[in-house]
């Protein structure tokens, strides 16, 4: 592939399709990255609408909007868009673009099949989401689906399931796309050691993914039998046991949290350096500590279930196993803070968010390792503190290092700097108002408001009233988000090639933008 | 036996709360717009208030675990706060000093095997000396021996049915009739007015104080789960399956909690209350249900 001289390429630029038949038959990374962002931000919308009508709702108590069928709706819904149309995509789309550039590859591995893997997800969430018009309304038994309850869905049922099947193919289609792409396509002298890690955490997540998806696939059929072909995987009435779906299930979804953190990790290692003017402190460790936590995935997925009642040795297990995720999570934070220390700092807006999601992550992960504590898990589980924790590792963690990577390649991908005041109000609302939408949700499941209610005792109105301020907050303040990556598509100053001081590594070698066919010839890497 | 202690008190300030709260609502959102930014203002003071509008820590509870559970929960808190004090400190300091703007020449050191094992080993320690007091904890709690009386407890959308094994007692527990007119959508009464607004039921389980109570727990239809904080008590009730909790109350009160496993549509509206009771009032309650053949009669009486 790398060999395809420049004369074809220039052929091809030629004959290059124009508007929407360009972006329904391309196989260029670039295009098909882009697509992947476009794409998870607008879904990262449609599920932003979503908890809007969920906080709008838990602002006082009693019923004022939604009958509490369609509230379940969607919590349900949010979660699914947002995992798997908001964080998954906008990480694969990061991968899309910045894989190539990073390894010095012309383009990923299997490029038709990268056009297949994205162009599935739009139908997929058409289909999950023209749910919301059925009879009988969306999914609403939560995202994690647990039978016996999944199976009074009405007709949305098989099309949440259809639509998770096909989300599933795209992924593991991403996955092996990936994977290949790293370990095939690295520029000469780029030793797998010698790799940036974005692609470092992104091989790793790849092999999670292509670990787990077939298990939530399998999971999902088996519920797809148990409604419509007699079987009784899950049913306690034909022998059956509800609780294996919620095994089967998190030996999905425990992997599936760190598919969505690690390619995080990714880019807070390639945002700090930069900024700090400082080598990554602890390379290797990095690495190592990236793989860890991916292997520790696989054994500890039954601490998302405490409460159903397990044999007291298996909650030791799964209580010592996760307490043990702690420590690769602590070396990666020291190792960040070792790179901010003694070096010589700016603060753009990718470093920002990058100092935010180190401090929050942070928050979150304590709130983890609390969690963890089987006696105290009985207390905290199914309880807003849960709600708090995850939205610290997946809001301020995943989302504001998508944030980060955004503003950081941004004038890679258009040539144009963003409006840099513009990024930073950007910036300090998203932080205000994601502290402010989610501290306080830690009180209320300490003082004992359990997750996924649309009413409460009142009580708890006061935290309730101020975590959905922070919200509204949160949630317009990514409007300006939306317009500043529009102004920065349609003009703005000049990016330089190295766009940033002190930037290391081949993608900021090439032009800005840069150009649409990279690396015909391989570069050579030291 | 201890009699009625602090919580009979407590939660009647919690109705002056309400009430309280209630007027407020009358008086229109701009009040209590007002009212909710006096009370940040007075946050660090409230805060200490237990169950007040502005809660903010898990509750001790009224049993030895629940008291050795707040216990743990203080201890891991405590532990993580200073953690993040520590590494925190060290970032801020780092923010503050090390920026290009005063002037600094970035150092280029890349690791340190040093420090990298201590700080890979340190934690691995800590870690241990959380464990060892939650395994200690987490064995006592699995420990159901010994019970005195058992109740099960079965889950049905959306409501609890409790049955005593031993006494031939047998009735469904369900949201009561005031907080269920209130929640209903455009209802127009206002929660505020109602006590215990969504955690009163129409028949609350009754148990004497200083006895162990074990409770069975399954579910008629979907996966529920009961939970009473101030028993540090939460287990799911799983159709088909039967899971075993137990509790041991060292005081007299109501105590109150909700389901805390998504049941569909009224999952919220279905909680669990656990009125403890002297033995005599005990006594005499099993005999009074007992009169009544175990019919659900206030059920019906409800409805």
């Amino acid at each position: 592939m790398s060999t395809a001289s420049s004369h074809v390429d220039g052929h091809h630029e030629e004959h290059h399709p124009k508007g929407i038949v360009r972006w329904l038959t391309t196989t260029n990374h670039k295009d098909i990255g882009t697509m992947y962002l476009v794409f998870s931000l607008l879904m990262f919308f449609v599920g932003g609408a979503m908890a809007l009508v969920i906080r709008a709702e838990l602002f006082e108590p009693g019923l004022q909007f939604v009958h509490p069928e369609f509230f379940n709706q969607m919590t349900t819904m949010h979660a699914l868009i947002m995992i798997f149309g908001a964080v998954m995509p906008a990480f694969v789309g990061l991968a899309n673009w910045m894989i190539p550039l990073q390894v010095g590859a012309p383009d990923m591995a299997l490029p038709r099949m990268n056009n297949l893997s994205f162009w599935i997800l739009p139908f997929a969430f058409a289909m999950l989401l023209s749910t919301l018009f059925f009879d009988g309304g969306a999914p609403a038994s939560g995202w994690t689906m647990y039978p016996p309850l999944i199976q009074q869905t009405g007709d949305a049922f098989p099309f949440l399931i259809f639509s998770v099947h096909l989300m599933g193919i795209s992924s593991i289609m991403g996955a092996i796309n990936i994977v290949v792409t790293i370990l095939n396509m690295r520029a000469p002298g780029m030793t797998l050691l010698k790799m940036p890690l974005f692609t470092w955490t992104w091989l790793i997540t790849a092999y999670l993914l292509i670990a787990v998806m077939p298990v939530l696939a399998g999971a999902v059929t088996m519920l797809l039998t148990d409604q419509f072909f007699g079987t009784s995987f899950f049913h306690a009435a034909g022998g059956g046991d509800p609780v294996m779906f919620q095994h089967i299930f998190w030996f999905f979804g425990h992997p599936e949290v760190y598919i969505m953190i690690l390619p995080a990790f990714g880019i807070i290692s390639e945002i700090i350096p930069t900024f700090a003017r400082k080598p990554l402190f602890g390379y290797e460790a990095m690495v190592y500590a990236t793989a860890s936590i991916a292997f520790l995935s696989f054994i500890v997925w039954a601490h998302h279930m405490f409460t159903v009642g397990m044999p007291l040795a298996g909650q030791l297990f799964f209580m010592y196993a996760t307490m043990l995720i702690a420590v690769p999570t602590g070396v990666k934070i020291f190792n960040w803070v070792a790179t901010m220390w003694r070096g010589a700092m700016t603060f753009e807006t990718p470093m920002l968010f990058a100092i935010a999601f180190l401090f929050l992550f942070t928050i979150g992960g304590f709130s983890g390792l609390m969690l963890a504590i089987v006696p105290a898990d009985y207390q905290y589980h199914d309880s807003y503190f849960v709600v708090a924790h995850f939205h610290y590792v997946l809001v301020p963690g995943a989302v504001f290092a998508i944030m980060a990577g955004v503003y950081y390649w941004l004038p890679k991908w258009t040539g144009r700097m963003y409006n840099e005041k513009l990024g930073k109000v950007h910036f300090w609302l998203s932080v205000i108002g994601v502290n402010v939408a989610f501290f306080p949700q830690h009180f209320l499941g300490l003082a004992g408001m359990p997750r996924r209610i649309p009413d409460y005792a009142t009580q708890f109105t006061n935290f309730n009233a101020i975590s959905s301020v922070g919200a509204f907050m949160f949630g317009l303040s990514q409007l300006l988000f939306a317009y500043i990556i529009w102004r920065a598509v349609r003009g703005g100053e000049k990016a330089t090639a190295e766009v940033w001081e002190n930037t290391k590594g081949l993608e900021w070698t090439v032009p800005s933008p840069a150009p649409y066919h990279t690396f015909d010839e391989p570069p050579e890497v030291r | 036996m201890r009699v009625r202690t602090a919580r009979p008190s407590q939660r009647d300030d919690m109705n002056t709360g309400n009430r309280s709260r209630a007027r407020l609502a009358r008086r229109g959102p701009a009040h209590r717009l007002a009212a909710l930014v006096a009370g940040l203002l007075l946050l660090p003071v409230t805060a200490l208030a237990e169950r007040g509008p502005w809660h903010l820590n898990m509750p001790v509870g009224v049993t030895d675990i629940s008291a050795e559970v707040y216990q743990l929960h203080m201890l891991i808190l405590g532990i993580c706060t200073a953690i993040g004090v520590l590494v925190f400190a060290v970032m801020i300091v780092s923010l503050v000093r090390h920026r290009k703007s005063r002037g600094v020449q970035p150092a280029q050191f890349t690791h340190s095997t040093r420090v990298e094992v201590i700080w890979t080993a340190i934690p691995v320690f800590i870690l241990v000396g959380m464990a060892i007091p939650a395994a200690e904890t987490l064995v006592k709690m699995e420990d159901t021996s010994g019970s005195e009386i058992t109740v099960k407890v079965t889950g049905y959308q959306w409501l609890w049915h409790y049955e005593y094994l031993d006494d031939n007692i047998g009735f469904f527990s369900r949201l009561d009739a005031d907080s269920d007119r209130a929640r209903q959508l455009g209802s127009g009464i206002s929660p505020f007015s109602v006590d215990n607004y969504l955690l009163e039921v129409d028949n609350r389980m009754v148990v004497p104080v200083d006895t162990k109570v074990r409770v069975l727990l399954t579910a008629g239809d979907v996966i529920h789960a009961w939970w009473v904080p101030d028993f540090a008590v939460k287990k799911d009730a799983i159709p088909g399956f039967i899971n075993e909790v137990w509790f041991q109350s060292n005081e007299t009160g109501v105590f109150r909690g909700q389901c805390a496993e998504l049941c569909g549509r009224d999952h919220g509206f279905m909680p669990v209350v656990v009125e403890v009771v002297t033995r005599e009032e005990y006594e005499d309650w099993v005999a009074e249900r007992q009169a009544e053949n175990g019919q659900p009669a206030a059920v019906a009486a409800s409805r």
